[in-house]
């Protein structure tokens, strides 16, 4: 419990101090707001009271509290760029689409990557397991945009077995959309899945080699059985672990994947607001994406607790 | 067993294996002769099947060489280091003299105006590997994209290092408040996805070099910070460092003379493998136009040339950048695992 509070505290001073870092980079930019929605050629009266109305002739600490208020109740400002939309109406709108492929490429990365590190480790050191290591350390050195792009030389150019970048909501037409979102979900896949195999594989080949493992071969078990059965469960605990470090990841090749699939999800709105100097739309974005970071890491640092006692009374010594 | 004599002759046992080196000899050199041979053939079929074959010869053809170099040597040898390292001191060579090196237009559209856009690579002599749609060379592009890359990578490693690795030393060595505000600051930078922290720094500074550098190098500030902690405390339980401190030595003499030149090894194996990340991060942001601009080249930027379906109808536009990026990015893993593995304090000995 002592535990669950601490992660609570550290995780409301790191929310802060991520909400006031956002917050400054915007109030840093280089080139006044009030000049950028004027334009050239503006009265000055017309100038000062756009900055009163926009609150910048207030201290910084006064503005970020107001902000930081107004993010609490929901109201992240509206976009600098015509139309002026509700920032937060336009991530809302975006988030599903972003969660679904993240989601789907990290469910794909561990349905690959368990066989393929099983298989792998089932023999360490032979033919297998060597082209499997090599490709795994191959596909860490490609980019996923590069990923991505040869995946559409090949599956829609080449082969023709998928639709052109195009997103189709889940609800209109659940087979399309999932026919719309394998290809992207699986740029994400492959640049998690690389990582997934190889911690995985080095772990079940340590497995293997316990006593337990021997007294199951020598009962005569059946070689998957002993693998599925018996060694899968105590040598996932790194992937876990893993799996908090490579969120951050994750976030990076959504955002890429977005934009190279045209899909309309939060990489893709912060690409183009940051390409637009939309500050409002980049703060609210980044704001949400740090703060789902921060909540997924800490949810999963509580786990460890339940899925390995040994941490739990490592912390209450 | 093997018996010693047997290992003296010339057809003995290579050492290790139940092979001899002529057998081992025959078996690289048909390797070798069939993988090439699959490249030959691979290179006319093109598309998908010929990209697959290729590959495959490729590395066939690698275990091939690997295997005379075996028998040669009477010994395995590591040739992807030497790949590697080879590839690296090429570009690097490259990259270093490309103003002095007779290349071809690489930013100027107004000098291009009269070349052909498009050209496909290797039919041309005097545009190796094609041209842009603004009949820019790519080969000079690819070259000084790796100069844009690799000052920025190196930079921007060179700084994280420099300044993480210090804070993590001194951290790592003093523990108590210092080591916990240390602690609460990586935390926060850690806090920001990577990309997204990237992106976010990308609209307040104005893109160029030296800003870009500056962003990547807060970027790998903490797990410097982390790297450098860790080993710290790993160090400073130590004999010798007791001894350094029964002896009288102060602090400050403790950490530069029996701290720092024991936690730089590991440090300098992450800064390794960390320069191929920046290079991936450098390469993402410029491919989402909020990197280096055109029409100065990066390899990101080259790629992203390929949007708006002329990927595919000229797939070298992004083939070509992304075998650069990729071979480099390639290396600097490899190179940075194996110093890894081989400098990895828990092996060390007293």
């Amino acid at each position: 419990m002592r535990k669950v509070l601490t992660t609570l505290a550290e995780l409301v001073l790191v929310l802060l101090l991520v909400s006031f870092g956002v917050f400054l980079l915007v109030a840093l930019i280089p080139g006044d707001p009030a000049v950028a929605i004027l334009g050239d050629g503006f009265p000055p009266e017309a100038y000062a009271a756009l900055r009163a109305e926009l609150g910048l002739d207030r201290p910084l600490l006064v503005r970020y509290g107001d902000w930081l208020l107004g993010v609490l109740s929901g109201d992240l400002g509206s976009s600098i760029i015509p139309p002026q939309t509700d920032v937060l109406d336009r991530i809302l709108a975006a988030l599903p689409v972003s969660l679904q492929l993240a989601g789907m490429g990290l469910a794909m990365a561990i349905v690959l990557a368990v066989p393929l590190a099983m298989w792998s480790a089932s023999k360490p050191g032979g033919v297998v397991d060597r082209i499997i290591g090599a490709s795994m350390f191959g596909i860490l050195s490609v980019p996923a945009f590069l990923i991505g792009l040869l995946l559409v030389l090949v599956f829609v150019n080449e082969l023709g077995w998928f639709p052109r970048a195009q997103w189709v909501r889940i609800g209109a037409d659940p087979i399309g959309n999932l026919h719309h979102a394998f290809l992207p979900a699986l740029v994400i896949a492959l640049s998690e899945l690389a990582l997934f195999t190889r911690i995985l594989r080095n772990d079940l080949v340590t497995t293997l080699n316990e006593d337990f493992i021997l007294a199951a071969r020598a009962k005569g078990m059946h070689p998957v059985r002993i693998l599925v059965g018996d060694a899968l469960r105590p040598s996932s605990f790194s992937v876990v672990t893993l799996l908090g470090i490579s969120v951050g990841r994750l976030v990076g090749s959504t955002v890429i994947v977005e934009y190279l699939f045209a899909l309309p999800g939060m990489g893709t709105l912060v690409v183009n607001a940051a390409n637009q100097g939309d500050f409002p739309m980049v703060q609210g974005a980044v704001l949400v994406v740090a703060t789902i970071y921060v909540l997924v890491n800490a949810g999963i640092d509580l786990s460890y607790g339940y899925l390995d006692p040994r941490t739990r009374r490592a912390h209450a010594a | 067993m093997l018996m010693p004599h047997e290992t003296q002759g010339v057809d003995a046992h290579l050492p290790g294996t139940a092979t001899t080196r002529s057998q081992m000899l025959r078996r690289g050199i048909v390797r070798l002769v069939l993988g090439l041979l699959a490249v030959g053939v691979a290179v006319p079929v093109g598309g998908v099947l010929g990209a697959l074959l290729a590959l495959i010869g490729v590395v066939v053809a690698y275990t091939g060489l690997h295997r005379v170099v075996w028998a040669w040597r009477r010994q395995r040898v590591d040739l992807l280091v030497g790949f590697c390292l080879g590839w690296l001191i090429l570009v690097g060579l490259l990259a270093l003299l490309a103003p002095v090196l007779p290349l071809g237009e690489h930013n100027d559209v107004s000098a291009a105006l009269t070349d052909p856009s498009y050209l496909p690579p290797f039919r041309y002599s005097d545009h190796l590997l094609g041209t842009n749609n603004f009949g820019l060379d790519m080969l000079a592009r690819s070259i000084y994209g790796a100069r844009t890359s690799l000052v920025i990578a190196l930079g921007a490693v060179a700084v994280g290092t420099l300044v993480g690795g210090t804070i993590g030393v001194v951290a790592g060595y003093l523990r108590g408040g210092v080591d916990r505000a240390v602690g609460v600051a990586t935390n926060a930078l850690l806090a920001v996805p990577p990309l997204v922290l990237l992106i976010t720094l990308s609209i307040v500074l104005e893109p160029g070099l030296r800003n870009l550098s500056l962003a990547l190098a807060v970027l790998t500030i903490p797990s410097m910070v982390r790297l450098a902690r860790a080993n710290t405390i790993t160090f400073a339980q130590r004999e010798f460092v007791l001894a350094a401190r029964a002896l009288g030595a102060t602090r400050l003499r403790i950490i530069a003379r029996e701290l720092v030149p024991n936690v730089a090894l590991p440090v300098f194996s992450m800064a390794v493998v960390l320069i191929s990340v920046l290079i991936v991060a450098e390469s993402s942001l410029s491919f989402l136009g909020l990197g280096i601009q055109q029409p100065e080249p990066t390899w990101g930027n080259m790629i992203s040339e390929g949007q708006g379906g002329v990927m595919e109808r000229e797939p070298f536009i992004v083939l070509i950048p992304g075998f650069f990026l990729f071979l480099t990015v390639f290396s600097f893993n490899l190179l940075g695992e194996r110093a890894q593995k081989r400098w990895d304090p828990r092996s060390a000995k007293l």
